[in-house]
């Protein structure tokens, strides 16, 4: 305690240290490797040499734009889906929830129990061609709308519906706990001032769980964007995502130098509309 | 000032060489045990433990337990730590490829990689495995003939096989007639959308080209380019479903599946009635599983491993169990002579399955594939961007 004493300017860096050093070491130099990766050329037979290679990275985006175009289409409409499907879910949870609170929020965390994969494949089962979701939707006409070729599996519609579900306690968690931080007080004032339930909702309720929004929209869409594994196993080759062609340089081709390129591309647009969205909301909304 | 800065130079640059020179001991000491990788020397004292990572599915069992693996340390003391951590050949070696790059053992004494993958032929051209201690293997005579001098291997210096396998069609019997060729499976439009094909490129390839009448052991640009547009054709149209590993199994026996790409063993292994599986009518591909010893691994302790399982005896309960004492066998093709004559005795309806022991009918049918073409970068490059683009 006494080193503390001494050096008391020092102490919120020591108290940062373990944080920075872990960040440090386990992104920061990986991060650097793979840069540094990303410029490279050759094989895996010959051996890579670091040439500033930034062919790397044209080729990547003209050759795999779709890929990239369509990541982050089904990402964002995964995002929009969670948020309007988890909105009430949380906002009735917070409210109504009563002593079930804890049970419910297990409820909505209990699929995590499960590992991704399995999750993902249990869909197979979910949306197989003669199993009851896809026959309901034929009897109701709708297979025609949201699927293709008589089915859902292995169409656009399976790949969304996989990353919605996957992703959606990312969105459900965040909404739940800026809602339930709601003093309902507030709402009977506006409400004393003769707003309308709607209006309440509208001025009061929604503006104060916009942090909640804004986490939960950043929680599900990065990682939407970058997955591959609801492509892989609900999609065809037509509704792959940059991940699966990531995945598969990596992997299937050890084009290291091509699949780190495609990854610091990913990164940057990533970053650059969150960027783009903490201007557009505020970035007060992004730390609460 | 300069005699100081000198000296500072000197001092840092014996840390830095110190570094240079302690940091790879001790990673080489962190390590697993084995002998060492220049391997002039090899000792002939079995360790303690063997480890031995394959493919799931890939060895026989007696509920939980393996019980060749277990009469191999009865014999010999040696307890196999038996590990089913590889599940294709491209992420295992991504897995491993960047210990054994910097000289550093894996942990394993033999890993088991498939001849239809660049990766065998890169392991050993890279010097990144072991020769084997044949002193030890003089079961080594029973290897089956036409297995002794694959092209990227020509003496089996590095590698013996551990089983091997045919890729056909498969087709369920509920919702389809049977589906013997690939233009039948590329072209029937009743089976439209209700069609998967392999992810590896050997396979897919091999049968497509002989359906073009071409020769997949002998690819050219053309011939390549041809297989491959009809492919993408049969992608476009919405023929082809799917490119799968052995994840379309499930998805034949449950019926979302009309007929598939598929390896001969995933269907005995399914034993569903409707499900059946043949050779392409225009011939079909064959392909073998090579155990390898990675750099740093124990050779003589693999070599005699080795050795055991080249046993008539032996192979012959891993490939077709025993009923009388509940062991499931491996149900792939064996490559040891003998094995054959052994199990028709002790578990003739498994022997005399032509998925197991082939017949010379089906041996004449099926072809290897160009093991040049494995390594073609553009080849690789482009059936890559046909399956996941």
């Amino acid at each position: 305690l006494g080193f503390f004493h001494r050096h008391r300017g020092s102490t919120p860096y020591l108290l940062l240290a373990p944080g920075l050093l872990f960040l440090g070491v386990f992104f920061l130099v990986p991060l650097g490797f793979l840069a540094y990766q990303s410029l490279q050329s050759g094989t895996i037979d010959f051996g890579y040499s670091f040439t500033w290679q930034w062919s790397n990275y044209w080729d990547a985006m003209t050759n795999y734009k779709h890929q990239f175009i369509r990541s982050f289409v089904y990402a964002g409409i995964a995002t929009l889906i969670a948020l309007v499907v988890s909105y009430p879910v949380a906002y009735w949870i917070a409210f109504r929830g009563g002593r079930w609170k804890n049970l419910l929020l297990l409820g909505i965390v209990a699929p995590f129990f499960v590992t991704y994969l399995i999750r993902t494949l249990a869909w197979e089962t979910i949306l197989a061609d003669h199993g009851l979701v896809v026959n309901t939707l034929r009897n109701l006409h709708l297979l025609g709308i949201l699927g293709q070729n008589g089915r859902i599996l292995q169409t656009s519609t399976a790949v969304v519906a996989g990353i919605t579900y996957n992703f959606l306690p990312f969105m459900a968690l965040p909404l739940y706990v800026s809602l339930e931080q709601i003093d309902a007080r507030m709402i009977e004032a506006a409400e004393d001032l003769y707003a309308s339930k709607l209006h309440a909702f509208l001025r009061v309720t929604l503006p104060l769980s916009l942090p909640g929004v804004v986490a939960g929209t950043l929680l599900t869409f990065i990682p939407a964007a970058g997955d591959f594994i609801n492509a892989q196993l609900l999609g065809s080759p037509e509704n792959h995502m940059i991940g699966n062609v990531i995945q598969s340089k990596f992997l299937e081709l050890t084009d290291y130098p091509a699949a780190a390129s495609m990854s610091f591309i990913l990164m940057f647009i990533i970053v650059v509309f969150v960027l783009l969205y903490a201007r557009a909301v505020g970035t007060e909304q992004l730390t609460g | 000032m300069t005699d100081q800065l000198t000296r500072r130079q000197l001092l840092e640059r014996a840390a830095v060489g110190g570094a240079a020179i302690t940091i790879p001991g001790i990673l080489a000491a962190c390590g697993s045990s084995g002998t060492s990788a220049s391997g002039t020397t090899v000792e002939h004292t079995l360790a303690k433990t063997l480890h031995f990572s394959n493919w799931p599915l890939y060895i026989d069992t007696k509920g939980q337990t393996f019980p060749s693996l277990v009469e191999f340390q009865k014999k010999f003391g040696v307890h196999v730590d038996y590990k089913q951590d590889i599940n294709d050949n491209a992420s295992f070696f991504g897995k491993i490829q960047g210990q054994l790059r910097r000289g550093q053992s894996i942990g394993r004494d033999i890993i088991v990689m498939t001849d239809n993958s660049r990766y065998p032929s890169l392991l050993v051209r890279k010097g990144w495995v072991e020769k084997l201690d044949k002193s030890a293997i003089p079961n080594i005579k029973n290897l089956v003939s036409v297995q002794r001098h694959p092209a990227w291997d020509p003496n089996r210096d590095y590698s013996l096989p551990w089983q091997s396998g045919f890729t056909g069609i498969a087709f369920n019997d509920k919702i389809s007639d049977p589906v013997l060729s690939i233009d039948d499976l590329f072209g029937n439009p009743k089976l439209k959308g209700k069609v998967t094909v392999l992810n590896e490129m050997a396979d897919a390839m091999s049968l497509v080209m002989l359906s073009n009448g071409d020769d997949p052991a002998k690819v050219t640009d053309q011939t390549f380019n041809k297989a491959l547009a009809k492919i993408k054709k049969a992608v476009d149209s919405g023929q082809i479903r799917q490119f799968t590993g052995n994840d379309y199994a499930p998805l034949l026996a449950k019926g979302d599946l009309s007929a598939a790409m598929s390896w001969s063993g995933d269907i005995p292994q399914l034993a569903d009635p409707h499900v059946h599986w043949n050779l392409a009518t225009d011939g079909g591909d064959t392909w073998t599983d090579n155990m390898l010893i990675p750099t740093g691994g124990n050779v003589y302790t693999a070599s005699v491993y080795m050795n055991y399982v080249y046993n008539p005896q032996v192979q012959a309960l891993m490939v077709a169990g025993d009923p009388k004492k509940k062991i499931v066998g491996i149900y792939y093709i064996p490559p040891v002579i003998g094995a054959k004559e052994v199990a028709l005795k002790v578990n003739p309806s498994v022997a005399n399955n032509p998925l197991i022991f082939p017949t010379q009918k089906m041996l004449d049918n099926v072809h290897l594939f160009d093991p040049k073409a494995l390594n073609n970068p553009k080849y690789l490059a482009a059936w890559q961007n046909l399956i996941s683009a």
